[in-house]
C-alpha cells in the first residue's frame, strides 16, 4: 500500500471519513466498536439499522459495477473504506457475508436475472445472507458433500445438513453446495443454490461453542424448495462456483476484519500500559512482534489483492498470516492480563472481550480452510511440489 | 525520484541475469577466499556495465537518482546470489550520508566517484561494544587549529581494511548521549590510522578494527554540523538496515527455492521427500516468511521516499522481522536438504552463516522490537 494517496484517493478518502464520522459520533455513536467475529449477537437489531444507513448512503458495496448501485471502487480505494471504517470505529458488519461473498459470485457467475434479484436486497442491508458450505463429512474435504437437491418441476428438492453456519437464524437466504448430479465424477457433480432460510423444510439448531455461545448452527434440509432458477453458474458447476467465493473470501472481504484488528491490538496496549506490564522487557518485545505481525496481516492483504490473480498461493499465505495473528493477539492479551484474565465478566459464564477473542480467535485457523489445508495450496500452488492423493 | 514497475521488472530481470551467470555458489566460495572478501573485476563489470553503484546517487553528481526502494531491489537480488560486493557499505551507507550530510565539496568529490565504481567507502559506527546507539560511540575528536583530531578503536566495521574512505562516528571530548557526535571523513591512507580485517564465521562479507590513533584531518572533513550528526547517522542507518532488510529477504528466497528445488530431485522409500506433507508444511512456512519479508522491506523503502514520519518504525520492523526469517529459512534449508546440508559443497551454509551474520548487523531483531516499543508509547 502507498503510503500517500492519489488526489482522487485522497478525495475519496476525506468524502468516507466525514460521513463515518458524521454518522458514528452522531446517531450511530452507540454501535461503535460493537459486534464482530465472535460477537454476532451484539447489538444485532441496531447493526442492521445501521447496515440500511450504509446502504442508502451509498456506502455498501462501494467495489460494484455503478450499474449495479456500486461506486466502481478501485482497490486503493476499498483498502481506504475499511482503514476509515476501523479509524471510525465501525461496527461487524451483519451484510458483510452477502456484500463480501454473495455479491462477488453472483457477480462473476451469476445470470443478470440474479444480480437484478438479489443484488439490491444486499446492497439496502434488507437480506442477509448465511454460507452452506461445511457438512460433518465435508469439512477439508469440502467436495464430498452429502446434501442432494433435485429438480421437481420447476424447484429444486433439498436434502441434507449443513454446519458451522453463522448468522443461520438471522438470514433470508443461504447459499448451498449441495449434489445435484449424482452419477457424475467429482467436481462435476455440484451446484451453488441460492436457498430461502424462512420455508418449512429448513430446520436450524445452534451449536454451543467452547465459548459457551452459539454464533455457529446445524442447518438442516428436509425437502427444502428453491426455484430452479436459482443455480448460480449453471447446474454441475458448483465446485467452480464455491471456489471463486473462497477465493473472495480469502481476498477483499477479509480486509475489513483485518483493518479492525488495528483496534484489537490497541486495546491491548492500553491494557499493557495500565497494568503495568508495557515496562516488562519481555512484554515490550511481545507487543512490538505483535505490531510487526499486525502491519504484515496488512501489507500481505494488499499483496494479495494486487497480484493474487496471477500468483497462487498468496490468498492463502494471506490467510495463515492473518488468522495466526488473531489467535496469537488472543494469547497475547492474556497473557497481558496476568491472573486477571482468569476472571470473567460475570457468572455463570459471561466473558470479557479478551476472554472471548482469546477463546473464539482458536477458530480463525480452522474455519475458511484451516492452517493446514492453507499449507497444501501454498506447497502445491505456489511452489509445484507433489499434489496430495485425491479420491 | 522512483522507477516504474516496468522499469523496476527489467532492471530485475538484468540483475537476475547477471548475478546468475556470474555469482555462482563456486563464485562466492572463491571470493570469500581472498583477502579482499570480493572480485574487483566484477564490481568493475556491476559498477561500469551495469550501474549499479550510481542507481541513489543524486542526477546532479553522476547517478540515476532513483529511491530506496529500487536500492532494495538490488539488495534482495544480491541477497538471493549470497553476491560478495562493497555494495552496502559504499553505496548505502557510505553514499547516503555524503548525499544527505555532505558539503558540495564533499559531494563533488566523492558521489561521482562512488557511482562509478572507483571508490569504495564505509561507515565505522560500532565499536567494541557492538552497539549501534549513541552511547556505543567512544571514540573522541577534538578541534585543533584548522584540523580536528580523532581517537579511539573502531570494530566490526563493514570493508573496514579495504574501503578507500571512512566516514567515522566520534564524539567530542567530554560529551555523552547523542549530543556531540560528529561525522568524519577520513581517508584510507590516512597518517594514524590502522586496519586489519577481522576473520568472521560468515565469509562473505567482510569486517574490520579499525583504530585511530592521533588522525589529523582538515575541517572539511566534517560531515553536517559539528556535533549534531547523530539524526544524519540515525538516517543513515535506517536506510541500511531497510537495504540489508531487503538482502535477508532476498536470502530467504533463495534459501526456500534451494530448498524445493533439491526436495523434488531427492528420492526416500520411492517418492520425492517433497512429496511428503511433512516436507511440504515446512516449505509453505518458509514461503509465508519469504512473503511477509520482501513486504517489510519493501514498505520501508516505500516509506522511506515517500517521507513518511513512520519510516523508522518500519525500517526496524524490516530489519526485525527479515532478521528472524532468514536465519529461519536458512536453518530450514539445511535441515530439509538433510545430510547434503551440512557439507561445504552445498549452498545452504552460506546463507546459514550469511543470516546469523546480518541478524546481528547494525542491530539484532531484539534491539529493533525495543525501539519500536518505544515508537508505540510503552
Amino acid at each position: 500500500m502507498s503510503t500517500t494517496d492519489s488526489p482522487e484517493d485522497a478525495a475519496f478518502r476525506a468524502e468516507a471519513r466525514e460521513w463515518l464520522t458524521a454518522q458514528l459520533e452522531g446517531p450511530f455513536a452507540h454501535v461503535r466498536f460493537r459486534g464482530g467475529p465472535g460477537e454476532e449477537e451484539d447489538a444485532f437489531e441496531e447493526r442492521v439499522v445501521w447496515e440500511k444507513a450504509m446502504g442508502a448512503a451509498g456506502w455498501t458495496g462501494i467495489s460494484w459495477p455503478k450499474e449495479y448501485g456500486g461506486r466502481a471502487a478501485t482497490l486503493s480505494q476499498q483498502v481506504i473504506f475499511y482503514q476509515e471504517y476501523a479509524r471510525a470505529g465501525g461496527p461487524g458488519r451483519v451484510g458483510h457475508i452477502g456484500e463480501g461473498l454473495v455479491a462477488p459470485t453472483i457477480l462473476a457467475f451469476g445470470s443478470e436475472e440474479q444480480k437484478q434479484r438479489f443484488l439490491p436486497g444486499i446492497k439496502n442491508g434488507t437480506e442477509l445472507w448465511c454460507q452452506g458450505y461445511s457438512e460433518p463429512a465435508a469439512g477439508s474435504d469440502l467436495a464430498n458433500v452429502q446434501t442432494r437437491a433435485r429438480l421437481e418441476g420447476d424447484e429444486w428438492v433439498i436434502d441434507g445438513q449443513k454446519v458451522w453456519t453463522s448468522l443461520a437464524r438471522t438470514a433470508g437466504w443461504c447459499f448451498v453446495i449441495c449434489k445435484t448430479e449424482p452419477d457424475a465424477p467429482r467436481y462435476r457433480n455440484l451446484s451453488f443454490l441460492l436457498v430461502k432460510m424462512d420455508q418449512p423444510g429448513v430446520t436450524i439448531k445452534p451449536i454451543i461453542q467452547l465459548t459457551g455461545t452459539s454464533e455457529f448452527n446445524e442447518v438442516f434440509f428436509d425437502g427444502a424448495r428453491a426455484p430452479a432458477e436459482n443455480v448460480v453458474g449453471g447446474a454441475g458447476n458448483g465446485w467452480k462456483v464455491a471456489m471463486g467465493l473462497l477465493a473472495f473470501e480469502r481476498g477483499a472481504s477479509t480486509l475489513g476484519q483485518q483493518i479492525g484488528f488495528e483496534n484489537e491490538f490497541k486495546e491491548i496496549l492500553e491494557a499493557a500500559k495500565a497494568n503495568g506490564k508495557a515496562s516488562d522487557p519481555i512484554m515490550r518485545q511481545k507487543l512490538a512482534q505483535a505490531w510487526i505481525e499486525l502491519q504484515l496481516v496488512r501489507l500481505n492483504a494488499v499483496t494479495n489483492l494486487e497480484e493474487g490473480t496471477t500468483r497462487p498461493g498468496l490468498a492463502a499465505v494471506n490467510k495463515i498470516c492473518w488468522a495466526t495473528w488473531h489467535r496469537h493477539a488472543g494469547e497475547l492479551a492474556m497473557e497481558v492480563m496476568g491472573a486477571d484474565a482468569e476472571i470473567c465478566a460475570a457468572p455463570p459464564y459471561e466473558l470479557t472481550r479478551f476472554q472471548n477473542r482469546f477463546l473464539f480467535s482458536r477458530s480463525d485457523t480452522i474455519y475458511g480452510g484451516t492452517n493446514e489445508i492453507q499449507r497444501n495450496i501454498i506447497a502445491e500452488q505456489a511452489l509445484g511440489l507433489p499434489r496430495e492423493p485425491r479420491p | 525520484m522512483s522507477a516504474s514497475a516496468e522499469d523496476r521488472a527489467l532492471f530485475r530481470d538484468s540483475a537476475r541475469q547477471f548475478l546468475t551467470d556470474n555469482a555462482t555458489g563456486a563464485d562466492v566460495r572463491r571470493w570469500m577466499a581472498t583477502d579482499l572478501g570480493y572480485d574487483q573485476e566484477v564490481w568493475g563489470r556491476v559498477a561500469g556495465e551495469l550501474g549499479w553503484p550510481a542507481l541513489p546517487v543524486p542526477e546532479d553528481y553522476g547517478g540515476l537518482g532513483l529511491g530506496l526502494r529500487e536500492t532494495a531491489l538490488l539488495m534482495e537480488e544480491m541477497g538471493a546470489a549470497c553476491f560478495c560486493s562493497p555494495f552496502l557499505a559504499t553505496v548505502v551507507l557510505a553514499g547516503s550520508a555524503i548525499a544527505l550530510g555532505g558539503t558540495e565539496e564533499q559531494k563533488g568529490e566523492y558521489l561521482p566517484a562512488i557511482a562509478g565504481g572507483e571508490l569504495t567507502a564505509t561507515l565505522a559506527l560500532t565499536e567494541k561494544s557492538g552497539r549501534i546507539d549513541a552511547d556505543g560511540i567512544a571514540a573522541t575528536y577534538a578541534a585543533d587549529g584548522d584540523f580536528y583530531v580523532l581517537n579511539g578503536a573502531k570494530r566490526f566495521v563493514i570493508d573496514g581494511a579495504s574501503a578507500g574512505l571512512l566516514l567515522v562516528a566520534a564524539r567530542k571530548l567530554g560529551t555523552n548521549g547523542e549530543a556531540g557526535v560528529s561525522l568524519f571523513a577520513v581517508p584510507g591512507d590516512a597518517e594514524g590510522l590502522a586496519r586489519a580485517a577481522l576473520p568472521t564465521l560468515d565469509q562473505t562479507r567482510r569486517q574490520a578494527d579499525v583504530t585511530l590513533a592521533d588522525v589529523r584531518v582538515p575541517k572539511s572533513a566534517l560531515l553536517g554540523e559539528e556535533g549534531n550528526a547523530w539524526a544524519l547517522i540515525s538516517q543513515v542507518a535506517d536506510r541500511g538496515i531497510t537495504a540489508l532488510a531487503a538482502e535477508q529477504a532476498g536470502g530467504a528466497r533463495r534459501c526456500l527455492q534451494l530448498t524445493v528445488d533439491y526436495i523434488q530431485e531427492r528420492v526416500q522409500f520411492g517418492r520425492a521427500i517433497g512429496s511428503f506433507q511433512a516436507i511440504k508444511h515446512r516449505c509453505a512456512d518458509m514461503m509465508v516468511k519469504v512473503e511477509s519479508a520482501l513486504a517489510a522491506a519493501n514498505a520501508a523503502a516505500d516509506a522511506a521516499d515517500a517521507g513518511d514520519p513512520l519510516f523508522p518504525m518500519y525500517a526496524a520492523m524490516a530489519k526485525a522481522y527479515c532478521s528472524e526469517a532468514f536465519f529461519a529459512c536458512a536453518g530450514e534449508a539445511i535441515q530439509l536438504h538433510g545430510g547434503v546440508g551440512f557439507t561445504w559443497e552445498y549452498e545452504p551454509h552460506l546463507f546459514f552463516k550469511r543470516a546469523r551474520a546480518s541478524a546481528a548487523l547494525m542491530g539484532d531483531a531484539d534491539y529493533h522490537r525495543e525501539r519500536i516499543a518505544v515508537g508505540l508509547g510503552l
